[in-house]
């Protein structure tokens, strides 16, 4: 043990280190009303300053927006920070992961909050940036049964006006939990965006989905930027998946510049925009629903958009209507040759192909299935499992 | 991708009808039935072929799944825990298959011991949707990581052999 005067010196010597401590931890206080005013001391002035430039009309109504962020890893903590910094009205943050120091290769987390819950470090660091955003978490994993009720029923009401939220962006790094967000959305009638990151970390891609509008994750197989890289030559040898803040930073860029200006309405939203390092190429295109979509919501979805009244707004819609050649004078015409599976080499548009080709739905009842008879109790069956 | 062993095994194992997931009530229990039938099946031929390697049950609802695997290595056996649950969106996307005790052991693993499923596998799933089902989630899925993970990790010194009965120590 130290003597007293020893003692006494720690506890000076850790007072001094508080009070410098304290001296980073300057709170801004809420703001009420977004003003214009070009003063140091006013964090809207350069976002007002879009309405002088003629950029946005009201740039203030972003403060009435309920963005819902699924997924707060590289790409969902870059888009959580950019939308508080732009003074969004509520976010809501879900992801059941914790920080770790694997991910300090990427941006926003910093090392002390490794084994803190993501969407609590999050939030206080968020908070801390913007205190006029309401922030929410939600710290559980969405694909379960039990979380999944309690999803859909958060992004139906938690927006700002009680509703669906205005937009949800999926910012998840798996296929389960797009699948899952993509049931939910359908369901929910929820327009989102979803995002993603290569496992190589040199491509990306993001993907607005509006049920019934546009193509839902489930209406055709994961799409892929061309990779420009033989898929035989890439080793995975002792790791899953390689990530960069650069490339991350900027899927999390595109998503925000598109939430802002679907909410913002101006420019023009993308549909599918692809993003390739290698060669920094971007494609994008306009993906259209698929009419024998796997998920029934889809379906449905897509029988009310075209029983709705469309608008016209660019020539292109008109030129889509048309045969793609108004003459065939020697009746060529396609001829289904049944090929077991679409070939996934096919590139739908410039630069982009899908992830893997889906078998022709055929209706085969193979005679090896497992027919389960009406009469077999499931109790027996799990009986019969256990005792083998 | 499949090699002739794995297709025979695969011929074994009974396909799958209904279209149904946990969320779907009746037509899940449909569902959950052939999955039993299907993995009863397979456990049996593996028996028959003295290759038994598995282990699985479930909860009333079949939401939550659990069980032992093994696996033979140099005449020693190495046991694992495995768990997972069903995902809401199930037989759209596999299951996760978890072995908990391996989470931080090796790479090819996701947060909580869920094993890299996402080349050798996932596809293969997509493609046989809603046929595939928990049996073959294992031959396909997890049997391969097994049998390539399994030794690695033996000859890297990151596992090693726990003895069930004192007597056999040497």
């Amino acid at each position: 043990m130290g003597t007293l005067v020893e003692l006494q010196a720690k506890i000076a010597e850790l007072e001094e280190k508080l009070k410098a401590a304290q001296q980073f931890v300057v709170k801004r206080e809420k703001i009420d009303v977004m003003s214009s005013e070009v003063v140091d001391t006013n964090p809207y002035s350069r976002l007002m300053a879009l309405k002088r430039m003629g950029i946005v009309d009201n740039y203030e109504s972003i403060r009435n927006f309920t963005v819902a962020v699924v997924g707060v890893g590289g790409v969902g903590s870059v888009t959580a920070e950019m939308l508080t910094r732009c003074g969004i009205g509520r976010l809501l943050l879900f992801d059941y992961d914790k920080v770790e120091l694997a991910n300090m290769n990427r941006l926003f987390f910093q090392p002390h909050q490794a084994g803190i819950s993501k969407v609590e470090a999050a939030a206080q660091t968020l908070r801390n940036i913007n205190p006029d955003v309401d922030i929410q978490t939600y710290n559980y994993n969405i694909t379960t049964v039990d979380n999944f009720q309690h999803f859909m029923d958060t992004i139906s009401t938690q927006s700002l006006t009680g509703g669906n939220v205005d937009l949800l962006l999926s910012c998840v790094d798996n296929f389960e939990a797009r699948y899952a967000i993509n049931t939910a959305c359908n369901e929910l009638n929820q327009i989102w965006i979803e995002s993603g990151v290569s496992e190589n970390a040199v491509s990306g891609h993001i993907q607005l989905i509006i049920p019934g509008e546009t193509a839902c994750f489930a209406c055709a197989p994961p799409l892929v930027v061309a990779s420009h890289i033989d898929e035989k030559t890439l080793k995975k040898d002792g790791v899953c998946a390689a990530s960069l803040p650069t490339t991350m930073g900027i899927i999390a860029g595109l998503l925000v510049q598109n939430t802002l200006k679907y909410l913002l309405k101006f420019g023009s939203t993308a549909n599918y925009l692809g993003y390739s390092a290698l060669i920094d190429f971007f494609p994008t295109m306009k993906l259209k629903p698929n009419p024998s979509c796997d998920d029934s919501y889809c379906k449905i979805r897509q029988t009310e958009f075209s029983s709705k009244p469309k608008l016209i707004t660019d020539d292109q819609k008109v030129e889509e209507e048309k045969p793609l050649h108004e003459d065939n004078n020697w009746g060529i015409s396609l001829v289904d040759e049944s090929l077991p599976e679409g070939d996934c080499k096919e590139e739908i548009a410039t630069g982009i192909s899908l992830a893997y080709a889906l078998p022709r739905q055929d209706v085969d009842v193979s005679p090896g299935s497992a027919s389960a008879a009406d009469g077999i109790n499931l109790d027996d069956l799990m009986a019969q499992m256990k005792s083998i | 991708m499949v090699d002739e062993g794995t297709r025979k095994t695969l011929s074994g194992i009974p396909l799958l009808q209904t279209k149904a997931g946990p969320r779907d009530k009746e037509l899940w229990i449909q569902r959950l039935k052939e999955e039993y039938q299907s993995l009863i099946k397979y456990v049996q031929n593996n028996k028959e072929a003295d290759n038994d390697w598995f282990r699985l049950e479930s909860n009333k609802e079949g939401t939550r799944w659990f069980g032992k695997c093994w696996y033979i290595h140099d005449l020693l056996k190495y046991e694992f825990e495995v768990e997972f649950d069903i995902p809401v969106t199930y037989p759209h996307t596999a299951p996760e298959i978890a072995l908990p005790e391996l989470d931080g052991k090796t790479a090819k693993m996701y947060r909580g011991g869920k094993i890299c499923l996402s080349d050798h596998f996932k596809p293969l799933w997509g493609r046989n949707v809603p046929k595939f089902g928990l049996s073959h989630a294992m031959a396909l899925g997890l049997g391969p990581w097994l049998a390539v993970e399994v030794p690695d990790l033996i000859s890297k010194g990151i596992i090693t052999y726990k003895e069930k009965e004192p007597e056999k120590a040497t």
